[in-house]
């Protein structure tokens, strides 16, 4: 009734080439964006912001990331973490080492030396497909791991691997409360979604989807699998990387390598496909998913077991969270192989047609 | 020359322990095209079960012959795996049939967490140990023609002769029994094979079982070895190097991609690892199925790919 395209004419390419085509999707966008800058700072606590928002905020952009050449370039990689370990320690040591280094430009480069990395390792994928690409990028996620724990040069000699950073600034304010960071991640990861959006409706984004779809079919209408699949990991690799270095020096603050595990990269892939595959909206429901739902499990499983009266350790709560966990993520895959975004998609459809479906 | 020897049947030997926990991989993959991320749960809740059980046995009835008690917890754990193979199957499998590659690969992530989780919950979470009376002195071999010759570990002897035999065992029943070969047609073609009248229902409950008791098997050993534990787990994620390099389908690939992998790591560590820090086992076995799979992408002995337009 009220989210209808029709009488919605487009005089001009410029008009017919919008992301959001339709001019409710754009209000409803400009109230999200509203809510996300100015209401939720006012509204949410300090440690929604720590626990919940700012990772949310931050692994979203690693899903985006992810998504990109998981979802629209069709490589199944499992080194995501080693990706955001490289983009969080490369940012590192440009900010310690480089005298005076601005916080930003120290996350783009550390996002290029994700770039660097990614590539290097996306270099098997030219010849390697599917399953065994997907085992093969462990190898980066292992290299990684190691390389961060045992060349002390890396972690600035630093004698127990741990490394911390602050005194974060961006143009003379500094970034130390928790809503400071919530806009600092905020902005980067409006901009970097923007930017993805429109990669991947643009020429290359078709390339990777001609690549996901058939790549032998893609190399004979003339598309480059070389180029498409080296640039979907080179792209893909930088904002993860990115994201590795916001989650070490706004989230964390004081890391070590563990914290990019090969679970971590488990997660993130978890959150494309539980948020659906080859969609931008997906990678941000994935991620809500991912990081609230252990924080859910966590708050509501002791008071849970209390109403029955089993009083249970701690240990046990963890397990059970494990079990529950694994179970809801397959419990998801069967009821919606598709992913969130696809029961978004089909909302919006079933809306469009309410209250007369035909 | 004779520390070389010693290292090189060190890896052998450890090679042969990663082709058992890489034949569940394959197992599976052939029969119902999932790759299998819980291997390495299942061996980690069957070591668990086993270790249980066969601590509670002579609790419960009295008898305290180890024999007794370590063969009862070998089939209870046995039939417990059973059951986990066909809930597997029934809750999992069957909703998930003609999914993405991707999307079966996640369930099992999945599968790994439940498991990891259930069988902490049931069987508890310390460290417990399997004492299936295997020897642990180390003997020396070849002493005549190298001075003081080259040390083995029993147990890792006999580790691989279980394995080997477990394997030769495994190739018989596929070979030979008329189960094996409705297996074999399901790796095959599975509409093929379906519209002959092989049950898939069932092969893949028959396969999860296999691979289930492969799993019993290695958690055996690598229990006894390690002693039962959460980081039993980690055992799946060095067996992976030896699925692709040895190829996903290919059950002599398992074999002799592990004792590659198991050779390349241990000469690796001892002859390599002090140039560059020490600690490079584990990349350096998955860089060097990597450079395997650029020459054969498909691994050693896998099918080859052939893409069709």
């Amino acid at each position: 009734m009220f989210y209808r395209e029709n009488g919605q004419f487009k005089t001009s390419y410029v008009a017919d080439q919008q992301i959001f085509p339709i001019v409710q999707d754009r209000l409803v966008i400009l109230l999200l964006l509203a809510v996300a800058f100015v209401a939720t700072p006012l509204l949410a606590s300090d440690y929604t912001f720590r626990a919940i928002l700012i990772p949310f905020l931050i692994m979203s952009l690693a899903a985006l990331g992810v998504n990109v050449l998981v979802g629209y370039c069709g490589q199944i990689s499992l080194g995501s973490g080693a990706f955001m370990a490289v983009g969080a320690y490369g940012a590192y040591n440009f900010f310690v080492r480089v005298p005076d280094m601005p916080l930003i430009p120290a996350l783009i480069l550390g996002g290029l030396c994700a770039t660097f990395f990614g590539i290097l390792f996306g270099l098997p994928s030219l010849r390697v497909k599917g399953l065994y690409l997907a085992v093969a990028t462990l190898a980066a996620q292992f290299f990684s791991d190691w390389m961060f724990l045992r060349i002390k040069w890396l972690t600035n000699d630093s004698p127990s691997g741990s490394i911390s950073v602050s005194e974060l600034q961006v143009f003379g304010l500094s970034i130390d409360s928790a809503q400071s960071k919530y806009w600092f991640c905020l902005g980067i990861l409006v901009v970097m979604a923007l930017l993805t959006k429109n990669l991947v409706r643009g020429a290359i984004g078709r390339e990777w989807m001609a690549i996901r779809d058939m790549d032998v079919a893609a190399a004979v209408i003339g598309i480059r699998p070389m180029y498409a699949k080296l640039s979907a990991f080179a792209v893909s690799s930088f904002i993860i990387g990115v994201a590795g270095a916001l989650w070490a020096f706004v989230h964390l603050g004081a890391w070590e390598p563990a914290a990019f595990s090969v679970d971590i990269s488990f997660r993130l892939l978890f959150m494309v496909i539980i948020g659906g595959l080859g969609s931008i909206m997906g990678a941000f429901f994935g991620a809500a998913f991912i990081v609230v739902l252990p924080i859910l499990l966590n708050q509501f499983l002791p008071a849970l077991f209390g109403l029955f009266g089993v009083e249970i350790s701690t240990a046990d709560v963890s397990h059970a969270e494990l079990m529950i966990f694994g179970g809801l993520i397959v419990w998801f895959l069967i009821v919606e192989p598709h992913g969130l975004a696809k029961l978004w998609s089909t909302a919006k459809q079933k809306l469009r047609v309410w209250p007369f479906p035909y | 020359m004779a520390f070389f020897l010693e290292t090189l049947l060190g890896g052998l030997m450890a090679g042969m322990l990663y082709s058992l926990v890489a034949l569940g991989f394959v197992l599976i993959f052939k029969a119902s095209g999932v790759f299998n991320f819980a291997q390495g749960a299942m061996v980690l809740f069957a070591a668990l079960a086993m270790a249980r059980f066969a601590e509670w046995i002579p609790r419960w009835t009295g008898i305290e012959n180890p024999i007794v008690a370590n063969v009862a917890a070998f089939i209870i754990a046995g039939g417990i795996m059973f059951v986990v193979a066909w809930l597997i199957e029934r809750l999992v499998l069957r909703h998930l049939v003609n999914q993405e590659a991707a999307t079966l690969l996640m369930a099992t992530l999945g599968i790994t967490y439940f498991m990891e989780g259930l069988g902490q919950t049931l069987f508890g979470s310390d460290i417990y140990k399997i004492d299936v009376g295997m020897p642990k002195d180390p003997i020396f071999v070849l002493e005549s023609m190298f001075e003081g010759g080259i040390l083995v570990n029993k147990e890792d002897v006999i580790a691989a002769a279980i394995a080997a035999a477990l394997v030769a065992a495994l190739s018989l029943f596929f070979q030979k029994t008329t189960t094996g070969r409705a297996l074999r047609a399901v790796a095959d073609d599975h509409q093929a094979a379906q519209s002959i009248g092989i049950p898939l229902n069932r092969i893949w409950v028959i396969v999860w079982c296999v691979a289930g008791v492969v799993a019993l098997v290695s958690g055996m050993i690598w229990g006894s070895k390690l002693g039962v534990q959460f980081s039993l787990t980690t055992v799946a994620l060095r067996a992976l190097p030896v699925v692709i390099l040895g190829g996903l389908t290919s059950v002599p690939g398992a074999i002799i991609g592990g004792l590659i992998i198991g050779v390349g790591e241990k000469l690796s560590e001892v002859f390599l690892g002090p140039y560059v820090g020490g600690g490079i086992e584990i990349w350096f076995a998955y860089v060097l199925a990597l450079l395997f799979l650029l020459v054969r992408p498909q691994g050693l002995f896998g099918e080859k790919i052939i893409d069709r337009v």
